[in-house]
C-alpha cells in the first residue's frame, strides 16, 4: 500500500480529513504562542511601567477610534539609526498593559514609542488641529474636532473595571476615583491633583488643550502621546536582566 | 412532482428560524433603547430591522412556495441549488467595487491630504479598515461563498444541504459585512489590523461561519462521488482554520452588553503574536488556501484539462496549511518579540516559498496541451495570470521575511506593495476569472456578453498592477533607504519629513494605477449586468465535466 493509496483515508472521510486539517493547522500556533505566557523576557516587570490613568486611557481609546496605528508605529527596532531617530529601542513591559497592543506595521508618519515630553502640549492642539500649520509636507489627517468635544469622565470606570477584569493591576482605589482623577489630571488647579498623583506615578498634571472647563478628547490624546515613552527610565534600567 | 394530497406544513427550520428572530428583534430594540453610545444604537436598530425583515421573508417565503420542498433530484440528476450563489456573486461585484473605490480615495487623501476634508467619518485612519475589510472580507469573503457552494455541489453531485441555512450563511454574512463596514466609519473598531469588528460583529460572525462550515460540510458528507474532490479540501481548510484564528484573536471582553467598546483580553506581546498568527493566516487561508480552492476547479474547467499533478496537489495541500501557520511572527521582526519566535517565523516563511509554488507549477502546467486558449480565451488568461503574479508574490513574500531584508521593508511602503501584487493580482484576478466564469454557469447563460470587454478589462486591470506595485517598490525602498542614510559625519541624513515629502509623486502614481483597475472593475460590472440581462440562455443544460483527479 503505497502513501498515495493510504491518503485516500483522507479523501473519502470528511471528519478525518477535517481533523487532519485542526491538527495540522494547531501545531505552529502552539508552538509559537504559548512559550510568551511563561518566558521572562516577554512578562518582564520594568520599573517604572504602570497602568494609563483615566485620562491616558480615555486618550488611548481616542488613539484607538481614529486608526492612528494604521499610520504610526509604536514599536523601536533595535536598529541603530531607529535608536538615534527615536530613542532607546521598545521594550515587551512598556506595552503590557496595551488591550490591544498598537505596535502598528506601518510608518507613514514617525513611530510614538516614544514620542512623549518631545513637543509642547501647544504644540500638539496646533498639530493635530492642522497638522500643515506646522509641518507644510504633513499627509496627516486634521483632528479639528477633537478640542470640541468632551469626554465623560463617568464613564472611564467601567472600562478601568473591565481592564482589570482582563488583567490590568488598577486598585479598588483608582477605580472608585477614576471620575475624579480624569478631571484632576487636566486641571492643575483642581484640589484632587495630589491624591491623583499619588495613585499614579510619574503622570503630567496639566490643561493639555489650554482650554477650561471638562477635560476634551483633546486632552486626553495629549495626554496619551505625552506619556507615551516616559515611563522608563534608562538610566536605571538594567538591560542585561531582561536579554531577550 | 409535489403530491397533491400532502399538507403543507412549516419546517422545523422555517419556524425555528422565524421565532429565532422575532426573539433576536426584540433583544435588539431593547439594546437600542438601552444603547450607551450612539453608534450600538445605531446597530442594534439595524439588527431589529434586519431581525424583522428576516422573520418577513421567511414567513414570505413559506407562503409562497409549494408544499414540498425543492428535490435533491430531477429525473435523476442533481437539482443544484443557484440562488444563494447568485446573491453572492452580486454581492461580491458590489463590495469589489465599493472597496477598489475606497482604495482610491484612501490613495488620493495620502497624496492629497486636504481629502480627509477633517471630518471624523471620511479621514483616512477610519476609512482604511474599511478598505481592507470591503475588499478582502466582502469582495474576496462573497468570491469564496459562491465559489464554494457552487463547487461543492457540482464535484460532489448532489443539491447544497439545508434549505434555509446557505441563504442564512450568504445573507448573514454580509449583514456582518454592513455592521462592521458603517462600525469603522463611527469609529467602532478593535484597533487590531483586518480584525477591526467590534465584539458583536464578531459573535455574530461566528454564529454564520459556523452555519457555512455545516453547510459545506453536510453537502461533502453527502457526496455521490467516493472522492472528496481536491478544491474542496482546500475550502474546508478555510473554513475551519479560518474559524480557529477568529476565535483565538479575538476573545474581548465588553465594557457593556449595551455598548460597542470591548478591550481585547490579550495584552502587548502576546496580543501582538496572537494578532499576526491571526492576520498572517488571514492572507494564508482567507486570501490563499481559499482561492487556491478556485484554481483548482476553474482553471481545469475552463481550460478543460485535468490538473497536471494529483500527488503534487496533496503535498502542496498538506505542507502549505502545515507551514502557513508558523509564519506569522515574520510581521514582527526586530520587535520586542523574542528572537527564537522571530528566527522560526522567518525559517517557516521561506520554506512556504516551496510548497507555494509547488501549488503554482500544479496551477500552470494544468494548461499543458492547452496554452493556445491564452489567445482566445481573455477569462483563461486572467485566471493564469493570477497565478503567476501568485508565483511573484509567494517568492517576494518569503525573501521579506528574512530579516536583514525586512529591516529595510517593514514599516515601509514596499510591504503595501507586496500586499497588492498579491491581492489585485493573485486573489483580484482568480476571483475575476472565476466570476465571468460562474455568471454564465449559474445564470444559465451560453457565454459572456462580451470577451472583448474582458480583454479591456484584463489589459487595463494589469496597467493598474504595475503602476501600483512598481510605485510602491521604488517609494518603499527608497523611504527604508533614507531613513538610515548616514552623512560623512555620521548623522541621520534626512529627517522623518523629508522621507515623506519624497513619497508624494509615487503616491500619484499608486492613485492612478488603483483608479485604472476601479475602472476595469466597472467595465466588468457592465458585462456580467449584460449578461445577465441580455445573455443567450442555455438551452440544454451543460454536461459536467468529470472532476479531475
Amino acid at each position: 500500500m503505497s502513501f498515495w493509496t493510504r491518503h485516500q483515508i483522507f479523501e473519502k472521510n470528511s471528519i478525518i480529513l477535517v481533523v487532519g486539517i485542526l491538527l495540522v493547522i494547531a501545531i505552529g500556533g502552539l508552538v509559537e504562542i504559548t512559550p510568551l505566557f511563561y518566558l521572562k523576557s516577554t512578562i518582564e516587570v520594568v520599573d517604572g511601567v504602570r497602568p494609563y490613568t483615566p485620562l491616558e486611557l480615555a486618550g488611548r481609546n481616542i488613539y484607538v477610534r481614529e486608526g492612528c496605528y494604521l499610520c504610526h508605529s509604536q514599536m523601536i527596532r533595535p536598529l541603530r539609526d531607529e535608536v538615534e531617530r527615536y530613542g532607546h529601542f521598545s521594550l515587551a513591559a512598556e506595552s503590557m498593559f496595551d488591550h490591544p497592543f498598537q505596535w502598528g506595521s506601518k510608518r507613514t508618519g514617525p513611530d510614538l514609542a516614544r514620542v512623549g515630553a518631545k513637543y509642547s502640549d501647544d504644540w500638539h492642539v496646533t498639530h493635530l488641529t492642522n497638522p500643515r500649520a506646522i509641518v507644510p509636507q504633513s499627509v496627516m489627517p486634521g483632528y479639528p474636532f477633537l478640542k470640541e468635544t468632551e469626554v465623560d469622565p463617568a464613564a472611564i470606570t467601567d472600562h478601568m473595571r473591565t481592564l482589570k477584569t482582563v488583567g490590568t493591576p488598577y486598585t479598588d482605589d483608582q477605580i472608585a476615583n477614576a471620575a475624579a482623577d480624569m478631571k484632576a489630571q487636566a486641571d492643575p488647579d483642581n484640589a484632587g491633583t495630589d491624591a491623583f498623583t499619588k495613585r499614579y506615578a510619574k503622570a503630567s498634571v496639566r490643561n493639555f488643550d489650554g482650554k477650561p472647563g471638562t477635560p476634551t478628547e483633546m486632552d486626553a490624546l495629549i495626554a496619551y502621546l505625552q506619556m507615551l515613552g516616559t515611563l522608563v527610565d534608562f538610566k536605571l534600567y538594567n538591560e542585561k536582566a531582561n536579554l531577550r | 412532482m409535489s403530491q397533491p394530497s400532502m399538507s403543507k406544513s412549516m419546517t422545523v427550520g422555517e419556524s425555528g428560524l422565524a421565532a429565532l428572530f422575532a426573539v433576536t428583534a426584540f433583544l435588539c430594540v431593547i439594546a437600542a433603547a438601552k444603547a450607551l453610545d450612539a453608534p450600538f444604537a445605531f446597530h442594534a436598530s439595524l439588527s431589529a430591522a434586519a431581525s424583522l425583515a428576516a422573520v418577513f421573508v421567511i414567513l414570505n417565503r413559506y407562503f409562497e412556495r409549494p408544499a414540498a420542498l425543492p428535490p435533491a433530484e430531477i429525473n435523476g440528476r442533481p437539482n443544484y441549488n443557484m440562488g444563494p450563489i447568485k446573491f453572492s456573486a452580486f454581492m461580491a461585484m458590489f463590495w469589489g467595487i465599493a472597496g477598489f473605490l475606497v482604495g482610491l480615495i484612501i490613495a488620493s487623501q495620502l497624496a492629497w491630504p486636504a481629502l480627509n476634508f477633517d471630518l471624523p467619518w471620511i479621514s483616512f485612519g477610519r476609512l482604511r479598515p474599511l478598505h481592507t475589510s470591503a475588499v478582502i472580507f466582502a469582495f474576496g469573503g462573497n468570491v469564496l461563498l459562491a465559489t464554494s457552494f457552487y463547487v461543492v455541489q457540482k464535484s460532489c453531485h448532489v443539491r447544497l444541504a439545508g434549505y434555509l441555512a446557505p441563504w442564512f450563511v450568504v445573507v448573514g454574512y454580509n449583514f456582518f459585512i454592513l455592521i462592521a463596514g458603517t462600525g469603522y466609519l463611527l469609529g467602532v473598531t478593535q484597533g487590531k489590523e483586518y480584525a477591526e469588528p467590534e465584539w458583536y460583529s464578531d459573535l455574530w460572525l461566528t454564529i454564520v461561519w459556523v452555519v457555512y462550515l455545516l453547510v459545506f460540510l453536510v453537502t461533502i458528507i453527502k457526496r455521490k462521488e467516493p472522492h472528496i474532490f481536491v478544491a474542496n479540501w482546500f475550502y474546508l481548510a478555510f473554513i475551519v482554520t479560518i474559524a480557529v484564528l477568529h476565535l483565538g484573536n479575538n476573545p474581548a471582553l465588553p465594557v457593556s452588553v449595551f455598548g460597542s467598546k470591548s478591550y481585547i483580553a490579550w495584552g502587548g506581546i502576546q496580543d501582538a503574536m496572537f494578532q499576526w498568527w491571526y492576520g498572517h493566516n488571514a492572507v494564508g487561508f482567507f486570501l490563499t488556501a481559499g482561492f487556491l480552492a478556485i484554481m483548482y476547479y476553474f482553471i481545469p474547467k475552463r481550460a478543460e484539462r485535468p490538473i497536471y499533478s494529483y500527488r503534487l496537489s496533496i503535498i502542496h495541500f498538506w505542507a502549505l496549511i502545515f507551514l502557513y501557520i508558523w509564519a506569522g511572527p515574520h510581521h514582527l521582526h526586530y520587535t520586542a518579540l523574542p528572537d527564537w519566535t522571530q528566527t522560526l517565523g522567518m525559517t517557516f516563511s521561506i520554506m512556504l516559498w516551496m510548497p507555494s509554488w509547488g501549488g503554482m507549477i500544479n496551477g500552470l502546467m494544468t494548461l499543458s496541451g492547452a496554452w493556445d486558449k491564452l489567445r482566445t480565451d481573455p477569462v483563461l488568461r486572467m485566471l493564469v495570470v493570477s497565478v503567476a503574479f501568485y508565483g511573484m508574490s509567494t517568492f517576494e513574500g518569503p525573501m521579506m521575511s528574512i530579516k536583514v531584508v525586512n529591516s529595510l521593508s517593514h514599516y515601509t511602503d514596499w510591504t503595501i506593495g507586496h500586499v497588492h501584487s498579491g491581492a489585485l493580482g493573485w486573489v483580484g484576478f482568480v476571483s475575476f476569472g472565476a466570476l465571468y466564469c460562474l455568471v454564465p454557469w449559474a445564470w444559465n447563460r451560453k457565454g459572456l456578453y462580451s470577451l472583448k470587454l474582458v480583454n479591456w478589462h484584463f489589459w487595463i486591470a494589469t496597467l493598474g498592477i504595475v503602476l501600483y506595485i512598481s510605485a510602491m517598490w521604488v517609494s518603499g525602498i527608497l523611504q527604508g533607504l533614507m531613513w538610515r542614510a548616514y552623512t560623512s559625519l555620521g548623522f541621520l541624513e534626512y529627517s522623518f519629513i523629508e522621507t515623506v515629502e519624497a513619497m508624494h509623486p509615487f503616491y500619484i502614481i499608486r492613485a492612478a494605477g488603483g483608479g485604472l483597475f476601479l475602472i476595469g472593475a466597472l467595465i466588468m460590472a457592465y458585462n456580467l449586468w449584460m449578461t445577465v440581462r441580455a445573455g443567450e440562455a442555455e438551452v440544454q443544460a451543460p454536461v459536467a465535466l468529470q472532476p479531475a483527479e
